[in-house]
């Protein structure tokens, strides 16, 4: 047990995830949160947006992701799509302002990638950032968890 | 002190207009409102966001009958509703219900006790996976739509229906597994076995203003953007699409 339990945590600081035991969710040391519990991973002036462990545990199994069309204007904060899971259509919000430069087009025929590779695979868009001042207005990882150990408890 | 609750109640209105209505409240409110639609016009196939209309329609029936067939903004499953279906919808801020977090299955698990209340003494009332239910028979189904800071959650209550009327809609692939094999008639009831219609209506809106103070409004005062000034996701089927479905069936 605490043979394995080292092998997930050195497993867990080489894909620099942090790991709790559930009911908390897994988190990226390098990505940036928003509080509506998307992520966005920036290089430069593109940057890739996913939804979170912690939305995608929430919302349940999801069967379908409406994409936004490529070109088109996204603003931080703001909803460019949505998730269909059990009976609900829930918004996906950007979590910065720019172009939608290419969407996974692999979740037309795979939206559970989002729940299984939320972090990964399941990516939904990606933006060519006009304003990297507005990171700022973000979360990083360690707030981010905090945020979902508040929001747990309600 | 309860936070505001506006209610509007409507009789007979077309389902593809409350839709649309519902979706500009979502989307330009800030208040939260509850409607109430005793029975639409005609009968009308209203589908899921996500749904495919050959898979769940038989499209040829619904040509020759010119049944129209919707796609709302909400998830969820396909229905066929009419005069007797009633509507009710609870559109709510999310901080106005703060203990409920703003998920589809905890908003779900509040609605299944709102009518708990509304069916206690009455009928044998569960929340099963994701319908209302008395028994194992299925009498009202549900769907939401959830935003940054507010959601939406509407049913649609099989008062009465006409069994021919369900012969439009094909058995659906993903179905609840409370369901097991059964068709329509066998899995489905009426309401109206359980309780008359208007007392169905006056135990809801009680059971609302147990947490909510609930404020009566006139359609025409509601004070929502016009249709035109709204892009909506809720849309009618063109004919062309209903013709590919049947290219698609045979």
């Amino acid at each position: 047990m605490a043979c394995r339990q080292l092998w997930a945590s050195r497993a867990a600081s080489y894909l620099r995830l942090s790991l709790f035991n559930r009911p908390f969710s897994s988190v990226v040391k390098d990505l940036k949160y928003c509080d509506s519990h998307e992520w966005v991973k920036v290089d430069g002036k593109s940057a890739t947006v996913g939804i979170t462990d912690h939305a995608q545990d929430h919302l349940g199994d999801v069967v379908y992701v409406e994409l936004p069309e490529v070109g088109k204007s996204v603003t931080q904060g703001e909803s460019f799509g949505a998730v269909e899971s059990v009976k609900a259509t829930s918004d996906i919000n950007s979590p910065v302002s720019g172009k939608v430069v290419e969407v996974n087009e692999e979740l037309n025929s795979s939206p559970g990638l989002v729940n299984s590779s939320p972090y990964k695979d399941g990516w939904i868009i990606k933006v060519e950032v006009s304003d990297s001042g507005e990171l700022n207005n973000l979360m990083d990882s360690e707030q981010y968890s905090k945020f979902c150990e508040e929001d747990s408890k309600h | 002190m309860a936070p505001l609750m506006n209610l509007v109640r409507l009789r007979g209105f077309p389902i593809l207009q409350q839709l649309h209505l519902e979706e500009r409240m979502l989307r330009t409110s800030s208040a939260n409102w509850c409607i109430i639609n005793d029975g639409t016009t005609s009968p009308a196939i209203v589908m899921g966001l996500s749904g495919k209309v050959a898979e769940l329609v038989e499209a040829k029936s619904v040509l020759r009958d010119h049944i129209p067939v919707i796609r709302r903004f909400t998830g969820g499953g396909t229905v066929i509703v009419d005069q007797g279906t009633i509507f009710v919808t609870l559109i709510c801020n999310k901080d106005d219900v703060s203990d409920v977090q703003p998920f589809p299955r905890p908003i779900m698990s509040w609605s299944g006790q709102l009518y708990g209340e509304v069916f206690k003494g009455l009928a044998d009332f569960h929340l099963r996976e994701n319908d209302y239910v008395f028994g194992d028979r299925k009498f009202g189904g549900n769907a939401q739509s959830i935003t940054k800071h507010r959601w939406v959650h509407h049913t649609s209550f099989l008062w009465d229906y006409e069994v021919k009327n369900m012969s439009y809609l094909k058995l659906p692939t993903k179905a609840p597994e409370y369901r097991l094999t059964r068709d329509h008639t066998d899995f489905v009831c009426r309401m109206k076995e359980y309780l008359p219609r208007s007392e169905f209506i006056e135990r809801t809106i009680k059971a609302i203003e147990a947490q909510f103070s609930v404020k009566s409004i006139n359609l025409e005062s509601t004070d929502i953007p016009s249709s035109s000034e709204f892009v909506h996701t809720t849309r009618l089927l063109t004919e062309q699409e209903l013709l590919d479905a049947c290219t698609i069936q045979t």
